[in-house]
């Protein structure tokens, strides 16, 4: 695979591990925000291989981890009527609700259905005039434009019947959040490739002042982990803090024009909640009223849904970085991706469902036992 | 009367109030349902042993014996129909065990309204893939349901074969330091019907598998009779078929991410979708244990089979981590492999 296997390049990853240990003098704490960087951490071992002073901690990029309990409750909700029919990405099926999943839902006969692209779920009011298609909306700045794109299609259609429920977050807020939390430990964030490949990375700049924290704009692949890993650490040992781009094969300064202005065009800001971390100002994305046709949360007139988060779970605690998922006492035991406790055990970018899949073998103690 | 399933979590097991698709994939939910439900009612000594066929003693030799529905959507597919399937899938669960297939029964679920011309292509598929795999179809049943009572078609397969008496071979027999076989590439019927399912053009070149094994089977045999067990990888791909042989073993199992084939295409349809070929269902591949020393002349007289020509040796059974698969990554780090929990999700982004 083109442009993939050359960033899987064992050879390439052992140099840039030594390059690592060479330039790191002290302990250093970098967060990956994004769920996917989590999951390729975990699966290819990253982790095992770098120098006791780099300690990763996993950042709130998840997708599936951070959308609010409400959301999901709102859907089943959704889900439930009579001749509607829900689309959604397939991992926001298993996700807990505060009384059931969608997977659940549909075993009961509600009419959920996996769609690899918002365009299917309009595709799919168009074929069925006569049925309510909702599509479940969620996601960082990755997958708004394509939402967005959505909203629009279905307008242009004139389709009547297609409305969106819509639960967006925004990362650049919540690394202002973590940082600004008493106790913060993150000295450097690898920033999430793929939401800089639409959003650009000069939205950074000023948390990278705010705080001194170095930020380096990071891909997926072992190669790029690795890179941007060294990246962040020559900044720290130098004492700089400054954005960096290591995803420079994607990511340009201004990110994606297009898909910023289809974004501006149908979602605003807004104060949102993040499941596990509460609600951030200014952190997500809601429909502008003038798309309110196409609101789902609106046209079907939803209430809001008391949060009850379990308290067992310390998914909260794991997403700001203070914890890590085997030092929470349900990780493997109450908690598993067959009944999770919390949304992090779920999707397989969340840290608890990346550690329980791919780390049991003992080698991934808990932060207490790490060496410092 | 406690059975154990092989590849579960010591977890109470909570099941939900109702048969979820989740039940149906292979994985942990699968291995679940048959322990809660099934085996309480119907727990037998040759049940209990959930290999892929029962074995059974009748005078002057062994049976071997194995049934399996076939409800795949669609019934035409890259590669195969539901009807080479229901044959190949059963003649697979039969030759694993080292018995030679005999013949099958296959019994067909009908939706009133089905297209004569598709009912003919899936018969003419059942009868070529019986004639290349060397087993009659000789007792049947057809029964004809309401629209919408199921989908289209559904096919349940039954088979025997006969064991040659040197032949044992069962997740028992496992021993550390075996070599672990794969017969060829993982994950191609699974992406080929995923990809066929959601229309994603970029992996048309992706076919079923669907085969008949027992002629392999017999090759490998001829090249060595030390061989401890065979399982062919369906549902819940390579990973869930380790995991039950690594805990119905209680050994440990070790295997090279870089050794394990898996063909392009199908690689970069799974990046795609955000999938791990190594949960992906074959439909014509086996996993075999045996002695270390054996594996190469094995492997490579199943590279001389046309079925076998992607054989390799992927990885080794050890004493320690009992009823754990780990994976060496290719950046020489360890991961746990586990068994996939239900159906396979795409992920979001």
């Amino acid at each position: 695979m083109k442009f993939l296997n050359e960033y899987r390049d064992p050879d390439l990853a052992k140099r840039l591990i030594a390059a690592i240990a060479q330039t790191v003098t002290r302990p250093w704490t970098i967060m990956e925000i994004c769920g996917g960087q989590t999951h390729s951490i975990v699966r290819n071992g990253i982790d095992q291989l770098l120098p006791p002073e780099i300690e990763l901690v996993h950042g709130p990029g998840c997708p599936v981890c951070v959308t609010p309990r409400e959301t999901i409750d709102r859907a089943v909700d959704l889900a439930r009527r009579p001749g509607l029919v829900l689309c959604s990405y397939g991992d926001m099926l298993r996700v807990p609700g505060s009384d059931k999943n969608l997977l659940a839902v549909k075993a009961e006969g509600g009419d959920v259905r996996v769609v690899y692209s918002p365009l299917e779920a309009v595709a799919l009011a168009r074929e069925n005039p006569e049925r309510q298609v909702v599509f479940l909306a969620v996601g960082f700045e990755t997958t708004a434009p394509g939402n967005a794109m959505a909203i629009i299609q279905a307008e242009r259609e004139g389709l009547e019947n297609f409305s969106e429920l819509a639960s967006h977050v925004l990362v650049p807020p919540a690394m202002r959040a973590l940082l600004s939390e008493p106790g913060n430990r993150i000295h450097g964030f690898l920033a999430a490739g793929h939401v800089c490949t639409i959003m650009g990375w000069r939205q950074y700049d000023p948390i990278a002042d705010d705080f001194g924290t170095p930020i380096v704009v990071t891909g997926f692949e072992p190669v790029d982990i690795l890179q941007g890993i060294l990246m962040t650490a020559r900044q720290l040992e130098e004492g700089r803090h400054e954005v960096e781009n290591q995803y420079s094969r994607l990511v340009r300064p201004e990110g994606n024009p297009a898909a910023r202005a289809a974004m501006e065009a149908v979602f605003e800001v807004r104060d949102t909640e993040w499941r596990g971390l509460g609600v951030i100002p200014r952190s997500g994305l809601c429909i502008k009223k003038r798309w309110r046709a196409m609101d789902a949360a609106v046209k079907f007139g939803l209430p809001r849904h008391r949060e009850r988060e379990s308290g067992r779970c310390l998914g909260g605690e794991i997403l700001r970085g203070r914890k890590r998922p085997a030092d929470c006492p349900e990780f493997a035991r109450a908690c598993t991706p067959e009944h999770p406790l919390g949304a992090a055990m779920v999707s397989s970018e969340g840290a608890c469902a990346a550690y329980y899949r791919y780390g049991r073998a003992g080698n991934h103690p808990p932060a207490a036992q790490r060496s410092r | 009367m406690k059975q154990t399933i092989p590849g579960l979590s010591p977890l109470p097991a909570q099941e939900p109030d109702n048969i979820l698709l989740a039940h149906g994939s292979g994985g942990r939910m699968s291995a679940r349902l048959i322990e809660s439900m099934m085996l309480p009612r119907f727990g037998n000594p040759e049940l209990n042993l959930l290999e892929d066929q029962a074995v059974l003693a009748v005078p002057g030799g062994r049976l071997a014996f194995s049934t399996d529905a076939f409800v795949v959507r669609p019934i035409f597919f890259p590669g195969g129909t539901i009807g080479d399937l229901a044959v190949n899938g059963t003649v697979n669960d039969v030759c694993v065990s080292g018995a030679r297939p005999l013949c099958l029964s296959a019994s067909f679920i009908i939706e009133e309204g089905l297209a004569m011309a598709d009912l003919a292509k899936v018969l003419d598929s059942m009868a070529e893939a019986a004639r290349a795999a060397g087993v009659r179809i000789v007792t049947g049943d057809t029964k004809v349901v309401d629209k919408g009572a199921c989908d289209q078609l559904f096919i349940t397969t039954s088979g025997i074969g006969v064991l040659p008496p040197d032949r044992r071979l069962g997740a028992a027999a496992i021993r550390p330091g075996d070599a672990i076989v794969v017969s060829g590439t993982m994950g191609d019927h699974g992406m080929a019907i995923m990809t066929t399912r959601k229309g994603l053009s970029f992996a048309s070149s992706v076919t079923s598998d669907s085969a008949a094994l027992n002629g392999l089977v017999e090759v490998m045999f001829r090249a060595s009779t030390a061989i401890h067990a065979m399982r062919d990888p369906t549902r819940g791909g390579l990973a869930a078929t380790l995991n039950e042989l690594a805990a119905a073993s209680a050994t440990g199992m070790i295997i090279d991410e870089t050794a394990v084939p898996v063909r392009p295409e199908v690689r970069a349809a799974c990046e795609i979708l955000g999938i791990d070929p190594m949960n992906v269902a074959n439909e014509g591949k086996l996993a075999a244990f045996l002695p270390r020393e054996e594996a190469p002349k094995v492997v490579e007289a199943m590279r001389s089979h046309p079925l076998g020509r992607d054989a390799a040796i992927i990885g080794r059974v050890t004493a320690e981590n009992p009823g754990m698969v780990i994976m060496r990554t290719a950046l020489g780090a360890e991961r746990v492999v586990d068994t996939p929990l239900g159906e396979q999700l795409p992920r979001i982004c």
